[in-house]
């Protein structure tokens, strides 16, 4: 049973570190930008539109040698908006 | 002639340029074309010796630039292949002593009398580097299969992009096949995940690479040994040959029926 235990081989190891140090070496984002940079978008994007804070999620994509900001930001439906403030809902 | 200018680079020192410089100019050169490699690493000289060319320097990089020789008495010509030149590096403390218009002024006159013209980079990404790439056509970039090595050509890799000398051609240096195969080195297509880039050779991990500097008597003249082969086969790609990579896996091929249960 001992190789449950084995740790992982190194090389993955290196590979994940890196993906992680490259996006930062090369976008200059760090993690704390990153979260810093979400918080302004749901507070932006919830002045026009209401969204669940909770769900939305940012992150950089790779793409060859370009980096991209991929940001995934559900809407509450319109049902659920009717429900809630019945005076807002559009027609 | 028009010569190419390839510079030799990586960020990180030790990973292998001179040696590949070295390499790449006496294999360019037993393929009778006509090379000049230029020690661009001022204050730090070792092209040289691994040329085994250092008892017999007169003149140096700066003394040509700063004019106190013709080009040709600067060119050291090697005692095994008269089409191979080195222009050494000055052993000078004053790194601001050449500029990146110098190395542009000095490779457009070279480029007249050469096909090939190999500049060894200094590590790092500072003045030495920007000389080192100002007269570049073409940058390769060496790393070996190691965390440290792949982030710093990954760093080097985008200030090439952002100068407009990309896209820069990737050599992959050191690579130990048995220790891809147990999960202990980053392999060929990890490190070209990671960096994206077009990769121009992998050079094998051989302990003759020492032995051949120990000497002074560059490797790639060594039909048996496989990183010397290596070096010739990025040599013709750079000379346009579609040649496929070698497999180094097959050297374990005995060792790993043995070792099959």
């Amino acid at each position: 049973m001992a190789f449950l235990f084995r740790r992982k081989k190194s090389a993955n190891s290196a590979k994940e570190r890196l993906q992680l140090v490259l996006i930062h070496d090369r976008t200059d984002l760090t993690p704390a930008e990153l979260d810093s940079l979400k918080d302004d978008l749901i507070e932006t994007i919830s002045r026009h539109i209401e969204i669940d804070p909770t769900a939305v999620t940012i992150n950089v994509a790779q793409d060859g040698r370009s980096q991209r900001l991929v940001a995934d930001i559900p809407l509450r439906s319109v049902g659920h908006r009717r429900g809630r403030e019945p005076g807002r809902a559009a027609g | 002639m028009t010569a190419k200018v390839v510079t030799i680079a990586s960020g990180k020192g030790g990973v292998g340029k001179t040696t590949a410089v070295a390499n790449i100019g006496v294999a360019l050169a037993s393929r009778g074309q006509k090379v000049t490699c230029i020690d661009a690493d001022i204050g730090l000289r070792n092209l040289d010796v691994v040329l085994g060319l250092e008892n017999r320097i007169v003149y140096d990089l700066v003394d040509l630039i700063e004019g106190r020789c013709r080009l040709r008495q600067a060119m050291i010509r090697d005692k095994r292949l008269p089409e191979l030149y080195l222009i050494p590096a000055a052993q000078t403390r004053d790194k601001t002593a050449v500029s990146p218009s110098d190395m542009v002024r000095l490779c457009d006159e070279l480029r007249q009398e050469v096909d090939w013209i190999i500049i060894d980079s200094p590590a790092g990404i500072e003045r030495g580097f920007k000389n080192a790439i100002a007269a570049a056509d073409r940058v390769i970039v060496m790393t070996i299969p190691e965390v440290s090595a792949v982030r710093d050509a990954d760093r080097v890799i985008g200030l090439l992009d952002a100068e407009e000398k990309g896209p820069a051609a990737l050599v992959i240096n050191r690579l130990d096949p048995a220790m891809v195969k147990r999960g202990d080195m980053l392999s060929v297509e990890d490190v070209l995940d990671l960096l994206a880039v077009e990769l121009i050779g992998i050079v094998p991990e051989d302990e003759n690479v020492i032995v051949a500097s120990n000497r002074g008597q560059p490797l790639a003249l060594d039909a048996k040994s496989k990183a010397g082969q290596a070096f010739q086969n990025i040599a013709r790609r750079l000379m346009g040959e579609q040649l496929p990579f070698m497999d180094l896996e097959s050297q374990n091929l005995l060792q790993r029926l043995l070792g099959r249960k």
